[in-house]
């Protein structure tokens, strides 16, 4: 798998990212690609967008970095369906860019959460969660101001038709209810999938979940899917 | 010439801080406030050939802006006024 790791101006997890991303794909370390290049190389298989506060959250979170010259090539490379990550700051990104529908609001509560939470997979039919189980339960951390996914009800319908919802916020049993709503994001959506299911955002931070001395494993399916699928 | 981009909520959006906004103000003792709605307004100095555009033009051009960048039309909806 040959990957390319977006940075933007305020990106703060890349380092983390990297690091996941090595290790799932047999010390192979991505490809460092800063958001004022405008092109990629055409061998690339997946794009990471990883988290942080891209150009200060200044208008909305994500919606600078959505613009900027590195965006133009990663939606025209998405388009032809080069696979996409993006993780929290990344989501936003994606969404802003509208490569991934709906968008991110203040949480409801209105507080900045940096907890672990549980998360349930909600469909195992993808490149990225095929080495879980469907229904799987996994503990990752969020650390998020803006993670309140905001859609339509017919949109979040046509997602569940789709079975294009990745993770949901639930309890450690993979009840899902509004008690464990973490944020206020429509029907507890942690993660989606676009129409072809080439580009998956999230909020929480699978890659800071790949280590067991550090906050554990539970994320590392995720990388492992991935370098598996585009092996 | 500027023009003033208002950026508001759709209706049926949730805002948090306009409620906490709105919160604070009864605790403030400002009795009379029902829901309150937090946007934000940028403002926009025209220069050049822009500028010295009809009205209908610059509105246009300005409308586009604000689809592209300055409103997320997911969740927000945009005026524009032109002033001076």
């Amino acid at each position: 798998m040959k990957a390319a790791l977006i940075t933007f101006p305020g990106s703060n997890r890349e380092r983390d990212m990297r690091m996941a991303l090595t290790k799932a794909n047999g010390g192979k370390a991505p490809l460092d690609v800063w958001h004022g290049d405008s092109e990629l190389p055409k061998d690339i298989d997946l794009i990471v967008l990883p988290g942080g506060f891209s150009y200060g959250d200044y208008l909305r979170c994500g919606a600078m970095a959505a613009n900027s010259p590195i965006m133009r090539e990663v939606k025209k490379r998405a388009d032809s369906g080069t696979r996409v990550l993006a993780v929290c700051n990344g989501f936003q990104i994606a969404c802003e860019a509208g490569l991934l529908p709906g968008a991110l609001m203040t949480n409801a509560g209105l507080q900045f959460i940096c907890r672990e939470v549980n998360l349930r997979i909600e469909t195992t039919a993808s490149e990225f969660t095929r080495k879980y189980r469907k229904g799987q339960t996994i503990r990752v951390p969020v650390a998020h101001h803006d993670g309140n996914y905001t859609l339509d009800a017919d949109s979040v319908k046509k997602l569940e038709d789709e079975d294009r919802i990745a993770f949901r916020y639930a309890d450690p049993l993979g009840t899902v209810a509004p008690e464990t709503n973490l944020n206020g994001s429509v029907s507890n959506i942690a993660g989606i999938y676009n129409a072809k299911k080439t580009v998956l955002g999230l909020m929480p931070h699978p890659e800071n979940a790949t280590d067991p001395v550090c906050g554990g494993m539970d994320g590392y399916g995720l990388f492992e899917s991935i370098a598996e699928s585009l092996a | 010439m500027k023009a003033r981009v208002h950026v508001s909520l759709k209706n049926g959006v949730l805002d948090p801080q306009g409620r906490a906004i709105g919160q604070a103000l009864h605790s403030l003792g400002f009795a009379d406030i029902g829901e309150v709605r937090q946007g934000k307004l940028i403002e926009l100095e025209l220069t050049g050939a822009l500028a010295a555009k009809p009205k209908p033009e610059i509105e246009a051009a300005v409308k586009d802006m604000a689809q592209k960048l300055l409103a997320n039309m997911v969740i927000e909806n945009y005026s524009v006024e032109l002033v001076g």
